[in-house]
């Protein structure tokens, strides 16, 4: 699975969203996504990708767009 | 018929683990199967010797972490070693504490740094990083180690006392916030254990401590670590946000 699919696919099952909804405006406080979702949200990342996240970037982490940037620097290229 | 208090193949990490209460549940998690993680700050060596102790007693391979647990930095590279090798993890025993009696009057800065860093911020440092691991699975104890002048004080221990009732308050907030995620959290407070802490009292001080026992002994840390046994065993799977008290029915 491409890396922009294992990706919407941890945030659709995270927050409950279909694939086609995600997009690069998709932000922290749209749809599903609180500060519940978002623990999940990461857990779900972290998982797909087989990575640890540094706390920063957790909280960074508030849109889809934001989520590829950060994953870039754990070597995750979009 | 399999134990009720069964471990295996859960992994298990220790703060504060070579020494006192946190060896005796090193000790007594392996011995019920689990894979256990140590971490000490005091002595390298003593953290080596442990490891070998585990492997003499119980043929397994323990990791050990040297490293202060009010190093954000430090404790981060230690979950990230944990989820490389792992990738998950069940229970975290916050156990990892300092004490410094002082008057109030007589207290220090540092003291108060020093002690808030480890009894308190260390407790937020690895709960943290542990329910995001434990997320994954959606499943995990945390056992923080209060003590009971944290909920009843204690002359001699404004600092020390306060940090252990703010180990109380995070346990309560955090057993809400992670409960959706199947995370349990819940707090021991012991009383008078026997453990390197009660060195510096004098005969007579002792002597007052062990006359406000009413079960007349000092607690064991073996007593402290059943009590941890409970709360990262399947029995206890109901049970979150509690402070349970280990202390013989000491009133201070």
């Amino acid at each position: 699975m491409e890396n922009l699919e294992k990706l919407k696919k941890a945030f659709s099952e995270s927050l409950e969203i279909p694939p086609e909804d995600i997009n690069d405006a998709l932000s922290y406080g749209n749809k599903s996504w609180d500060s519940v979702a978002h623990l999940a949200l990461v857990a779900s990342v972290e998982t797909e990708f087989d990575i640890m996240l540094a706390s920063d970037d957790v909280i960074d982490m508030s849109s889809f767009l934001k989520a590829k940037e950060i994953l870039g620097k754990y070597g995750i290229s979009f | 018929m399999e134990s009720a208090f069964n471990l295996e193949g859960r992994i298990a990490f220790i703060t504060g683990s070579t020494r006192g209460m946190g060896w005796a549940e090193a000790k007594l998690f392996t011995k019920m199967g689990a894979t256990v993680i140590l971490n000490g700050v005091h002595s390298r060596e003593l953290l080596e010797q442990r490891r070998e102790e585990l492997k003499k007693e119980f043929n397994v391979d323990a990791d050990g972490y040297f490293f202060d647990v009010g190093d954000w930095a430090a404790v981060q590279n230690c979950y990230n070693s944990i989820f490389k090798k792992y990738k998950r993890l069940d229970v975290l025993v916050n156990n990892a504490g300092t004490l410094e009696d002082n008057l109030v009057g007589m207290i220090r800065k540092e003291n108060i740094a020093n002690t808030f860093s480890t009894n308190t911020t260390g407790v937020i440092y690895n709960l943290q990083l542990a329910a995001r691991l434990m997320m994954r699975s959606k499943s995990g104890s945390i056992i923080n180690i209060s003590s009971l002048v944290g909920k009843v004080g204690n002359e001699g221990q404004v600092v020390y006392g306060g940090s252990k009732a703010a180990v109380i308050g995070i346990t309560l907030s955090a057993a809400r916030e992670l409960a959706p995620m199947n995370i349990r959290v819940n707090a021991i407070a012991p009383g008078f254990i026997n453990t390197d802490f009660i060195k510096p009292l004098t005969p007579e001080i002792y002597q007052q401590r062990l006359d406000a026992i009413k079960m007349k002994r000092i607690g064991q840390p073996e007593d402290v670590a059943n009590a941890a046994l409970f709360f990262a065993s399947d029995l206890s799977s109901y049970i979150t946000g509690q402070v349970l008290g280990v202390d013989g029915g000491m009133i201070m």
